[in-house]
C-alpha cells in the first residue's frame, strides 16, 4: 500500500515537473515569434538548411551566404543536412524550423496543406520570371508559394560512338523511330535503351501519348486511362524484345550508370547525368537530344525542381525573404550553375545558361512542354508502391499496374481532403 | 517533522511498539524506505522524462491528427479516436497492405535470425570455452569484433559484398555459377523454390484470400533475396554479442558434474544435451528474449542498406513507422504503427516466457 502510494506521488511529481518544463521551454511550445514581429526588419541570424549534392554545392552555398551577410549585415548559418526532409520536419515539430531551406515539390505539398509556408513570391520582383512547369510545382490552391531554385528536365542521351557504329543518322523524333533505333543499337552485351524504373523515369511516356497523371486541379487521379495503358504497353514491348532494359537488369543502380558503363546506348535521364558522366565516365562520348514525340506528335517531358522554402512562423521572416531574393538573382543562379552544374530557374538566367552551355540547350528548350513530376501531399509510399509495380513491368499487366496506383493515389488525396 | 519523529522513535519505551507499527514510515525500516525512494528519485525522474513521457506523448499522437507542426498538445490538435489504427488494421488500402507486408518481411527475418544467431552464438561460445583451444583470447575478440563495429560501417561493407559485381558474386562466378542481383531482387525465396518445382502461379484459394491486405500466397513468399542479405548481416553482427552472454554461463557450470557424467559413460553429445543445455537455460532465455525484441525492431540496417526496397520486400514495421511519419507527415499513423509493433512484441515475449517456464515446470515434476 505504502509503496504504491509513494510511486504514485513520485509519478505525479515527475509529471508536474515535466509539464512545467514543456510549457515553459521552447522545446514543444508553439513559437513565440509572430509574423507581425517578423515583418519589422531585424538583424537576427538566419539558418539556411539544404541537402547537398557534394562539396562543390556546399562551398557555393556557403559563399553565397557569406556574400549576403556582407551586403545585409545579417549572419547566416549554413547547414548541409544529411537527411533534409527529416531534419526540417524535426525543426517544424520543435517550433524552430530553419529560416530558409531547400524544399522538394512533394514535401512542399505537405507543408502548404498545413499552411506553414510564407507565400513570399508575390513580394519579389522576379516572381513572373519562371517557366510555368516550375512555378506550377510550387503553386498551392492557385497561390505561387515558393520560388524554384533550379530546373531539370529529362532528355535523350545518346552514346555517339555506339550511334556511329550502328550507322544511324538523325536522332529519333517519334516512338517508332526510338524503337527502331533501339533495336539497331542492341548487341549481345548492350541494350539499345535504358530508362529508370520509377514513375519519375517513365511518366513522360504517358504525357507523350496524350495521357496525364492527375486533373489540372490535382483533385482526381487520372492514371488508368487507355492512353496510359497504351504507353506502358509500348514500354513493355521494348522490354520484352530486350531492346530496352531497366538498370537493375544490367546490374546498375540507376539508368545513368548503365549508360556510363555502356550497358545501354541510349538513356532517358535528367541533366544531373552530366556531372555523373564528367566525374565517373569521362571517356564516354555523348550527345543530348529532345525526347521523341508520341504517336500523335505530342511532345512532353518531366521537370524536376526544388524551391527555397520559407516558414511563416520564424524569427526573421523579412531577413529570410531578403536572403531568397539575393539567391534568386540571375547572377547568383549562374554562379551556382557554374559551380555545380544545375540549370538556373529564372528565364533570364536560362538565356545566359544556353549561351554558356549550348550543348545543354535541349534541357531548357524542353521546359516549354514539361510537366512537373507527380507531387501529392502524403503520397511518398503510394508512389513507391507504384515504382515497385513498374519495376515488374516486363512481366506485369500495364492496366492493373495503373489501376492499383490510381486507387492508392486517389485514396491519399481523399484522405487529405 | 521527520526529525521529531526520529527522536520519538529513539526515546520511546518498548511499550509504544504498537503505535510504531501503525506508523511504519517512522520506523527504522520506514526511514530506509524513504531514503531508498530519495536515492532512486533522480533515476525515476529521468525515466519519467525520457521514457514514460515520450511514450505517453507518442500514445497521444497515435490517436490525434497532429501534423508535425509545433506541439502535439497545442490547441489545433484534435483527438480522432481509433482512426489511425483503423486505417492500418481494418480498412483495406495501401496503409494496411504495407503494414501487412512489413509484418511479413519482419516475421521471416525473425524466424531465421533468432534461431540461427542463437545456435551460432552457443556454438561459438562452446568452441571458445574449450580449455585446450590455443589462442582463445584471439578467437573471443575476433568473434566479438562485428558487434563492436559501428552498424553503419558493417552495412556499407555488406553493400560491397552483396553488390551485383560484389565479392560474393565474384566468388560464385569463379565457381561457375551466376549470383543474383542480391539487393535488387524482390523475389521471395520460397516462391523461387516453388517456381523451381514448377509452381509459378498461385492456387486460387491462396491468391484470393489474405490477411492485412496481403494474399496468403504473398504471405508464403518467404524472405526476398534482398532480405536474405540483410539477414546474413544481422546474424554476423549479433552472434558475437550473444556468445558473450553464453560464455560466463558455460564457465559457471561446475566441472565436477561434467566429470561425473563422463565417469558414468556419457559421450560428448549426451553431456551437451543433458547437462550443458539445461544449465544454460537462463542464458538461453535471455538471448532468445533479447533477440526476439531486437529483431522485431530492426531499423538501422534497413535504413542504410535498402530503405525498404526492392518492391517493399525489406520494409519493416519500424522503418514503415519512420517513413509514414517523416516522409508522408502522417504522424498519427506512424505512431500507431509503433504501438502495434509494441503490442506484438509484448505478446510474443509473454508467450515465449510462458512456453519456457511451462517446459521448466514440466521437467521439474
Amino acid at each position: 500500500m505504502r509503496s504504491k502510494f509513494a510511486i504514485a506521488a513520485l509519478a505525479a511529481a515527475g509529471l508536474a515537473v515535466l509539464s512545467t518544463a514543456c510549457s515553459s521551454g521552447n522545446g514543444f511550445g508553439s513559437s513565440s515569434a509572430s509574423s507581425a514581429a517578423a515583418a519589422t526588419p531585424n538583424k537576427s541570424a538566419l539558418t539556411l538548411m539544404f541537402g547537398s549534392s557534394g562539396t562543390a554545392e556546399t562551398a557555393a552555398v556557403q559563399q553565397a551566404a557569406k556574400a549576403f551577410t556582407k551586403q545585409s549585415g545579417i549572419p547566416v548559418q549554413v547547414i548541409a543536412a544529411s537527411n533534409l526532409t527529416q531534419q526540417v520536419a524535426q525543426g517544424f515539430s520543435g517550433g524552430t524550423p530553419p529560416n530558409v531551406f531547400y524544399l522538394d515539390p512533394l514535401t512542399f505539398q505537405n507543408y502548404a496543406k498545413d499552411g506553414v509556408l510564407d507565400a513570399y513570391p508575390s513580394t519579389l520582383p522576379n516572381s513572373s520570371d519562371f517557366a510555368s512547369a516550375l512555378s506550377q510545382a510550387f503553386t498551392y490552391k492557385s497561390t505561387f508559394t515558393c520560388e524554384p531554385k533550379d530546373a531539370s528536365t529529362l532528355a535523350l542521351y545518346v552514346n555517339t560512338t555506339d550511334w556511329q557504329q550502328a550507322g544511324l543518322g538523325a536522332p529519333p523524333s517519334n516512338w517508332s523511330q526510338l524503337e527502331a533505333d533501339a533495336k539497331k543499337l542492341t548487341t549481345g552485351g548492350r541494350a539499345g535503351l535504358t530508362i529508370d524504373q520509377t514513375h519519375s523515369g517513365i511518366d513522360e511516356f504517358l504525357y507523350q501519348n496524350g495521357g496525364t497523371v492527375t486533373n489540372a486541379a490535382g483533385t482526381k487521379v487520372e492514371l488508368d486511362s487507355s492512353q496510359n495503358v497504351a504507353a506502358l504497353t509500348f514500354l513493355k514491348g521494348m522490354l520484352n524484345q530486350g531492346i530496352m532494359k531497366f538498370p537493375s537488369q544490367v546490374g546498375a543502380g540507376f539508368s545513368g550508370q548503365a549508360f556510363g558503363e555502356n550497358k545501354a546506348a541510349m538513356d532517358i535521364i535528367g541533366n544531373w547525368e552530366n556531372g555523373e558522366l564528367e566525374s565517373d565516365y569521362p571517356n564516354v562520348k555523348f550527345k543530348v537530344y529532345p525526347l521523341p514525340a508520341g504517336p500523335s506528335g505530342t511532345h512532353a517531358t518531366l521537370s524536376f525542381t526544388n524551391c527555397w522554402g520559407v516558414p511563416k512562423q520564424q524569427s526573421n521572416l523579412a531577413g529570410a525573404v531578403d536572403l531568397v531574393k539575393f539567391l534568386t538573382t540571375s547572377q547568383q543562379e549562374m554562379t551556382f550553375s557554374k559551380a555545380f552544374g544545375v540549370i538556373p530557374s529564372l528565364n533570364t538566367a536560362q538565356a545566359q545558361y544556353v549561351k554558356t552551355y549550348p550543348q545543354y540547350a535541349t534541357f531548357v528548350q524542353e521546359l516549354a512542354y514539361a510537366h512537373p513530376d507527380i507531387a501529392i501531399a502524403g503520397s511518398t509510399q503510394a508512389l513507391s508502391a507504384f515504382d515497385s509495380a513498374l519495376q515488374q513491368l516486363g512481366s506485369g499487366n500495364p492496366a492493373s499496374i495503373l489501376k492499383t496506383a490510381q486507387q492508392n493515389l486517389q485514396a491519399v488525396i481523399n484522405q487529405g481532403a | 517533522m521527520t526529525v521529531l519523529a526520529r527522536q520519538d522513535g529513539r526515546t520511546d519505551p518498548p511499550a509504544a511498539g504498537g503505535i510504531r507499527a501503525r506508523r511504519p514510515l517512522f520506523t527504522a525500516r520506514g526511514r530506509e524506505a524513504v531514503a531508498g525512494w530519495l536515492m532512486s528519485a533522480p533515476v525515476i525522474v529521468l525515466l519519467l522524462v525520457f521514457l514514460v513521457a515520450p511514450i505517453a506523448m507518442a500514445a497521444w499522437v497515435s490517436v490525434s491528427d497532429w501534423n508535425g507542426i509545433g506541439s502535439p498538445f497545442a490547441s489545433g490538435v484534435h483527438a480522432v479516436g481509433g482512426r489511425n489504427y483503423a486505417a492500418l488494421l481494418t480498412q483495406p488500402g495501401l496503409p494496411q497492405q504495407q503494414l501487412g507486408e512489413s509484418l511479413r518481411n519482419n516475421l521471416y527475418y525473425v524466424i531465421i535470425v533468432v534461431p540461427v544467431q542463437t545456435a551460432l552464438a552457443l556454438g561459438l561460445a562452446l568452441i571458445v570455452s574449450r580449455k585446450r583451444l590455443a589462442g582463445r583470447g584471439f578467437f573471443r575478440t575476433s568473434y566479438y569484433f562485428p558487434s563492436m563495429t559501428s552498424s553503419v560501417a558493417v552495412s556499407i561493407l555488406f553493400l560491397y559484398i552483396f553488390g551485383t559485381a560484389g565479392v560474393l558474386n565474384a566468388i560464385i562466378g569463379d565457381l561457375g555459377g551466376q549470383g543474383p542481383n542480391w539487393l535488387d531482387d524482390p523475389n521471395g525465396v520460397l516462391h523461387i523454390v516453388l517456381s523451381g518445382l514448377g509452381v509459378t502461379t498461385a492456387p486460387g484459394a491462396l491468391a484470393n484470400h489474405g490477411f492485412l491486405g496481403v494474399s496468403w500466397w504473398d504471405w508464403l513468399a518467404g524472405p526476398s533475396v534482398a532480405m536474405i542479405a540483410i539477414i546474413a548481416l544481422a546474424i554476423w553482427t549479433t552472434a558475437g554479442t550473444f556468445m558473450l552472454i553464453f560464455l560466463p554461463a558455460i564457465y559457471a557450470i561446475p566441472s565436477d558434474i561434467t566429470e561425473a557424467a563422463t565417469m558414468d559413460g556419457a559421450n560428448a553429445w549426451q553431456r551437451f544435451r543433458r547437462i550443458t543445455l539445461p544449465m544454460l537455460r537462463p542464458a538461453l532465455f535471455l538471448v532468445l528474449t533479447l533477440g526476439l525484441i531486437s529483431t522485431w525492431q530492426v531499423f538501422d540496417q534497413i535504413y542504410l542498406m535498402s530503405q525498404g526496397n526492392p518492391a517493399g520486400t525489406t520494409l519493416t514495421p519500424a522503418f514503415l513507422s519512420y517513413l509514414t511519419s517523416f516522409q508522408d507527415q502522417q504522424w498519427g499513423q506512424g505512431a500507431a504503427i509503433a504501438f502495434i509493433l509494441f503490442a506484438l512484441i509484448v505478446v510474443l515475449t509473454i508467450a515465449q516466457r510462458l512456453i519456457i517456464s511451462e517446459r521448466r515446470a514440466g521437467r521439474a515434476s
